[in-house]
């Protein structure tokens, strides 16, 4: 089947004709930049890219993927939720400083408790007090992770551990290839996708992203889709420290923190505009495996720390600037 | 109209267009009066002095969020010309002035280059100098790997201690001086002018004539120049060089917040966001004096700010439904 825009035959060069293939298909040139990462990766240190080495990098994709998610559907709405690296270190802390006394499945729920709070009270300023998403979320992350250290120094004597069955999630594989991570992950992106897409919730986020005032003389209460929106993003966050956690084997009270800036660079690069309305979680899973072969490939190349910041910035700059050029069109 | 009249006047007319820092100079003062740790074990010029850096941090985001963009890269752009600065005085110690006029330049300059890269990239600010955090960042670390160099003694001398009597703190003459110097004369400006316009109304400025990209460089280019004043005032206050950004940028945002600078831009000054930052250390001393450990300090500040903010914006929502 041909899309509508191929139907209408634009003129000009071939070089038009790829670029609105392109525009109608935005994961291609994310994939293809994918792959060509990977291929780089395999010239520069031949022997490198093998069924193990494919299982790393998703097992440590997967906490930043589901991170992005948090940021793809908040921007979607012209939001955008930059508590939510503390809230997953907060939840991974917390779990695994309780689970020696109420075990690891107990822990986890509890540990998504406060994740929640944070972002149901995210919700409540940005929806219904209309804070803006960015003073909001940074407000809170201030709060959450002094609240950390407070229970840090109260739960001194208690010590830090992650249980097997969460380190078997995160950091295991089945049959040597597929991280016990996918398990979750899966049903998890499937959802994301399918709801956004399809379900009427899902809709309502682009169309509130789109045109805010539009929806809301269209009978949307905007205020009470933005509540539930940063409730789920606090619970996804949250979730994903408890993943992480488990990729790493052990938790501290700062362990996600660095991954806040990637999680909003992974949703950029994916496609999502941070304007509201445009964009899917597709890209951004995407956007979050590059990001970590990035970082892969940086680290083989032994590059001086300064110098692995410097690439890491100005490649997610060019994908970014590339990317808008190709989507948004002449 | 005699000169008193005149000026009475405009401070009327100035503190009816803006309350809000009015209203933060009063819980500035109120909170001044009834503290009882500056006048015991904290002066008002250690606050000062402390709150120096990230008082060019809020001047500086100030005056790109009132263009319409925001600068994410600014704690790490204050890093660069803190170790840029203290490397360059342990190695040419007599040189002083001209490292300090170098190193303001600097500043405008990697402004400038963030104001470019958002105007030609057409990616939105927001991500273009948040990519451009790691850059710099990664710069600093590339000019000094661990935390190093030195300052001079000049630098340090005009920051410290109290002017005439014991009340007004150097660190926050040399604040004033300095903002005031660049800031007054750019307000009545073209661009100044030009600077509000392209934040309240991108095409209507563009149709005014205004040249929209020029000014957005431009604002970049100021941003720059009061982080490298930023970095300075970190030289002159630690002694050394540190290339590990310090959380000035999420201070420099809660300050545009508390300053009632509005994030969509073109509107706000930089008394209110320096006010803000005032306030903030205040309260920061009043916890420690009382005693309370830092930890728990910054979850209070956060639930200040949280609270500060949402009445904020439920007051403008009231405003705006009236």
């Amino acid at each position: 089947m041909t899309g509508s825009a191929t139907a209408v035959e634009p003129r000009g060069g071939p070089l038009v004709v790829a670029r609105v293939w392109l525009r109608d298909r935005p994961l291609v040139p994310l994939l293809l930049l994918l792959a060509g990462l990977v291929a780089l990766l395999e010239v520069v240190q031949p022997g490198i890219v093998s069924v193990n080495w494919v299982a790393s990098t998703m097992r440590f994709a997967i906490p930043l993927a589901i991170l992005a998610a948090c940021q793809t559907m908040t921007m979607l709405t012209g939001g955008i939720d930059l508590s939510v690296a503390v809230v997953a270190s907060m939840s991974a802390y917390v779990m695994a400083t309780t689970q020696s006394d109420i075990g690891w499945l107990a822990a986890s729920l509890v540990a998504l408790v406060p994740a929640g709070v944070v972002g149901l009270v995210n919700g409540i300023g940005v929806g219904l007090f209309r804070v803006h998403p960015l003073i909001m979320t940074i407000s809170m992350s201030l709060v959450v992770s002094g609240a950390v250290n407070v229970y840090a120094r109260s739960n001194i004597t208690g010590g830090t551990r992650v249980p097997s069955e969460i380190t078997d999630l995160g950091g295991q594989s089945l049959l040597g290839f597929l991280p016990n991570s996918l398990i979750v992950f899966i049903p998890l992106a499937a959802l994301i996708l399918v709801a956004l897409r399809r379900s009427g919730y899902g809709r309502l986020l682009y169309a509130v992203g789109d045109n805010e005032v539009a929806s809301r003389l269209a009978g949307v209460r905007v205020g009470r889709v933005l509540v539930v929106l940063y409730l789920i993003s606090g619970l996804l966050a949250g979730f994903a420290g408890l993943i992480y956690a488990g990729v790493i084997g052990s938790a501290t009270g700062r362990l996600v923190d660095p991954f806040l800036l990637p999680s909003v660079a992974a949703a950029v690069i994916g496609g999502t505009s941070i304007f509201g309305g445009r964009g899917g979680y597709a890209g951004s899973i995407v956007g979050a495996l590059i990001l970590t072969v990035l970082v892969t490939f940086l680290n083989v190349m032994q590059a001086p720390e300064a110098v692995r910041q410097i690439l890491f910035g100005a490649i997610i700059l060019a994908v970014a600037a590339t990317y808008t050029r190709i989507t948004e069109g002449s | 109209m005699n000169g008193l009249a005149g000026a009475r006047s405009f401070v009327a007319r100035w503190a009816r267009g803006d309350t809000w820092t009015v209203g933060l100079i009063v819980i500035f003062v109120l909170l001044f009066i009834f503290t009882k740790a500056l006048r015991s074990t904290y002066g008002l010029d250690a606050l000062a002095i402390a709150s120096l850096p990230v008082a060019f941090a809020a001047a500086g985001q100030a005056i790109v969020v009132i263009s319409g963009g925001i600068d994410l890269s600014i704690g790490s752009v204050m890093a660069l010309t803190n170790v840029i600065a203290a490397s360059l005085l342990a190695t040419y110690p007599e040189l002083s002035v001209p490292v300090v006029i170098l190193v303001m330049l600097i500043g405008a300059l990697v402004g400038t280059v963030n104001g470019v890269l958002v105007v030609i990239s057409r990616v939105p600010d927001i991500v273009v100098t948040l990519a451009m955090l790691f850059v710099w960042a990664g710069a600093a670390l590339l000019v000094l790997g661990t935390p190093g160099g030195s300052s001079t003694p000049w630098l340090r001398e005009i920051t410290t201690g109290t002017l005439g009597i014991e009340l007004v703190p150097r660190a926050l003459v040399v604040l004033l001086v300095v903002v005031g110097l660049v800031w007054i004369p750019l307000r009545r400006s073209r661009l100044g002018l030009s600077i509000y316009a392209i934040g309240s109304n991108r095409l209507g400025a563009f149709r005014s004539g205004v040249h929209v990209e020029g000014t957005k460089i431009a604002a970049y280019a100021l941003t720059g120049f009061f982080a490298s004043l930023g970095g300075l005032a970190l030289t002159a206050s630690t002694g050394i060089g540190t290339p590990i950004p310090g959380p000035y940028l999420l201070l420099s945002v809660a300050a545009i917040v508390l300053g009632g600078v509005s994030l969509a831009g073109g509107r706000g000054g930089l008394l209110g966001p320096i006010v803000g930052i005032y306030i903030l250390g205040i309260i920061r001393a009043d916890l420690t004096f009382m005693g309370m450990e830092p930890a728990f300090s910054t979850v209070i500040q956060g639930v200040i700010m949280v609270i500060v903010v949402m009445v904020g914006a439920y007051l403008t929502l009231r405003r705006r439904e009236a």
